[in-house]
């Protein structure tokens, strides 16, 4: 058995290697772009969890976040990835290693990061970090980058429910953490906004420690095609690389299908991209994007950075007008008394 | 001189493990060649890395779980017994033990040792279901295992609930209630790093110790090797197989309830989302690596956890990491094949000197 899988392994790694040689290294160490116009260097540091680059959803949005700051700053990034198993021993080391080569913002993709940082940070007063969805850590050069995922599943929610002639839709989630939740109660709430008898199909992939429901879209084609069987007609999911399979659930019922974290209708298929009714947006691309920029000027804030609907950090996507129709002004109407205060979509 | 070398069986061993290795660098050579790294330069970050202090803390902290996972397998591995299960079993074991160990004080030292005992105990139980599955109705404990450890996942996200055994850690993540310092067992230092040595350690050892001296020096080890090698002749020569199939596999579960206990007692102090997963199918390969020893596995796993420990500074220098993937593949692989060819060698002379030494036939 356990050799079965080794051979696989081999075999798989063999074949990522050759690739990698094939395209001259997948990692980019991206710093030429800038030419040498007299932009100042910024050597940021980039922590992921466990999968790392390549998601096209979570960690790529923190990527993307860099590749904007381009345009501004001249950029040497160094992206290092967790490996499935390990303590904070290894992410301390790796945290560790950023700043003692003189990487500077380091940014910590994910919350898995906080113990570790707490140990770091205090070693490396110059060294500005930032760490996402986490505000654990008490250090004066730590910078919490969190997020309000609730009010965009919110609008996407009422944005189901309204789309929806069966009045019953449904919900993929990744993996069953606090943090997911937060997408469904958001969702579930904005729906029952809009139609209170609605149905609400709830489902996640995987349960912790096994995070794989972040990566199976297989699983996530499977559960989503058992929501449409069972009636749904709008599916929402909050499945990082898992919610491509939903959509090609979506495409093959030609039912409508709701992404998350980065606008999926751009990477959509050009079949796949009618089924796209819209996108909860979580800005990990901007709020690095501010973090690095500001650390560039000098500007940088400390404690938490909170990133709403009110600023832009949380947002749904546009970019199917056919599908949205008429929707965008109910929406931008429930967006603007989210931002003013008069409604509040819960957390938990 | 390498007929005289071969004679003995640990020297075949040592002489299988030499060669695999030397196999494994061979072949990782040619697959960074081939990606268009340099072998030398990269062999040379990977060694000056881990003689790091930092590096050495956290190759040693990683190699004392796989040692224990290593060892579970390896009591069911002595008489013919897959517990592919040891991973449901340690997480399930560590998570309960989490949340007695954070749910009461006790008393420094009457703490650790009710947390360390809760996770034998829970790991033994979760063992003895496919035990008992497999002599009272004859299921395969491979299957049952596997399947057993989905379900521990599927517990420990059920009971790993804010309301039910867990609290929240902070706005994302959620665990056992941490275990108060009365629970906690303080690290070794090590010269020049700031990270300490999981004091568990010195228990990882001592299971190594009790484990040797149970396979090599008691009634139940012989039975057990006995029932490993021919379960038949075994049976006939008075061996209750029954018996010994429950015995094992609780033994083998006790033994996995310890793995999560150096990260538990040692470092996070509480079972959260992000405990570690995964170290009881490596141990599945370094028992295999170690050819069930208590030495041998003791190698595998400081050379598991060197190789894991490495990939940290090959992603750094941009090098793809998995080639550690490859290399620890490389090494399981041969070593198997070329333990069983030198095997057959060492054998084959064993014939040949008996046979020269009967005069029946001149070699």
């Amino acid at each position: 058995m356990r050799r079965g899988v080794k051979i696989t392994a081999i075999v798989a790694s063999a074949v990522m290697a050759l690739s990698a040689a094939g395209c001259g290294g997948k990692k980019a160490t991206t710093g030429g772009g800038g030419g040498g116009d007299g932009k100042k260097t910024v050597k940021v540091g980039l922590a992921y969890d466990v999968g790392g680059r390549g998601d096209k959803s979570f960690n790529d949005a923190a990527y993307a976040g860099l590749q904007k700051v381009q345009s501004e700053l001249k950029l040497e990034v160094k992206d290092l990835e967790a490996k499935e198993g390990e303590s904070d021993n290894d992410k301390i080391q790796r945290l560790d290693l950023l700043a003692k080569s003189g990487y500077n913002p380091v940014v910590a993709v994910g919350f898995v990061y906080a113990t570790a940082l707490g140990k770091v940070a205090p070693k490396y007063p110059n060294t500005k970090f930032a760490i996402v969805d986490d505000n654990t850590v008490q250090a004066a050069n730590v910078t919490d980058l969190l997020f309000s995922e609730q009010e965009g599943s919110y609008l996407v929610g009422a944005a189901a429910a309204k789309k929806s002639k069966t009045g019953n839709i449904g919900f993929v989630g990744g993996v069953q953490t606090p943090l997911i939740k937060k997408f469904e109660v958001g969702y579930v709430a904005g729906a029952k906004k809009i139609n209170p008898n609605i149905k609400v199909q709830i489902k996640y992939i995987s349960q912790p420690p096994d995070f794989s429901g972040f990566k199976d879209p297989a699983k996530g084609k499977t559960i989503a095609q058992g929501m449409y069987d069972q009636g749904a007609d709008v599916v929402y999911a909050a499945a990082g690389l898992s919610g491509t399979g939903s959509l090609q659930a979506a495409t093959a019922g030609k039912k409508w299908f709701i992404g998350v974290d980065s606008d999926q209708y751009q990477t959509a298929s050009a079949a796949e991209k009618p089924y796209v009714l819209t996108s909860m947006l979580k800005r990990v691309d901007t709020a690095v994007f501010n973090f690095v920029k500001s650390v560039g000027d000098g500007t940088v804030q400390k404690g938490d950075i909170r990133f709403s609907l009110k600023n832009d950090g949380i947002d749904y996507s546009k970019s199917n007008p056919t599908a949205l129709a008429d929707l965008p002004t109910m929406l931008d109407d429930l967006k603007q008394q989210i931002i003013s205060g008069k409604i509040t979509p819960p957390e938990k | 001189m390498i007929y005289r070398l071969l004679a003995k069986s640990y020297t075949r061993t040592i002489v299988a493990a030499l060669v695999a290795l030397v196999f494994a660098i061979a072949v990782t050579s040619i697959v960074l060649s081939v990606s268009g790294f340099d072998p030398p330069s990269t062999f040379q970050a990977m060694f000056e890395f881990g003689k790091e202090p930092d590096s050495v803390v956290n190759t040693v902290n990683r190699a004392s779980g796989y040692y224990l996972s290593a060892l579970a397998v390896a009591v069911g591995f002595r008489m013919n017994l897959f517990n592919i299960g040891v991973d449901g079993q340690y997480r399930l074991a560590a998570m309960l033990a989490a949340a007695v160990g954070g749910a009461w004080a006790l008393p420094a030292g009457l703490h650790q040792v009710v947390i360390v005992l809760v996770a034998v105990a829970v790991g033994g139980l979760w063992a003895a279901i496919p035990a008992m599955l497999k002599v009272a109705r004859g299921v395969s404990e491979v299957i049952s295992t596997i399947m057993l450890n989905f379900i521990a996942t599927a517990i420990i996200g059920f009971l790993l609930h804010p309301g039910r055994l867990a609290v929240q850690l902070g706005p994302n993540n959620i665990g056992t209630k941490p275990i108060s310092s009365s629970g906690r067992m303080p690290g070794i230092p090590y010269p020049g790093s700031e990270l300490k040595l999981y004091s568990f350690l010195v228990i990882a050892i001592l299971a190594g110790l009790g484990y040797w001296f149970m396979i090599n020096r008691t009634r139940f080890g012989f039975d057990l090797r006995a029932t490993g090698l021919s379960q038949s002749a075994a049976v006939a020569s008075g061996v209750d197989a029954r018996r010994m199939v429950v015995m094992a596999m609780v033994m083998s579960g006790a033994m996995a309830g310890l793995i999560g206990m150096p990260q538990l007692l040692g470092g996070s102090y509480t079972y959260s989302l992000d405990f570690p997963a995964g170290i009881g199918l490596t141990g599945i390969g370094i028992a295999l690596l170690g050819r069930n020893g208590p030495v041998g596995i003791a190698f595998a796993a400081l050379l598991w956890a060197f190789l894991d420990q490495s990939s940290q500074i090959l992603d750094f220098n941009d090098i793809p990491k998995e080639i550690v993937a490859i290399t620890q593949a490389a090494v399981l692989l041969s070593v198997v094949i070329v333990y069983e060819v030198v095997n057959r060698a060492g054998q084959r002379i064993d014939q040949r000197r008996v046979a020269t030494q009967l005069g029946e036939v001149t070699a």
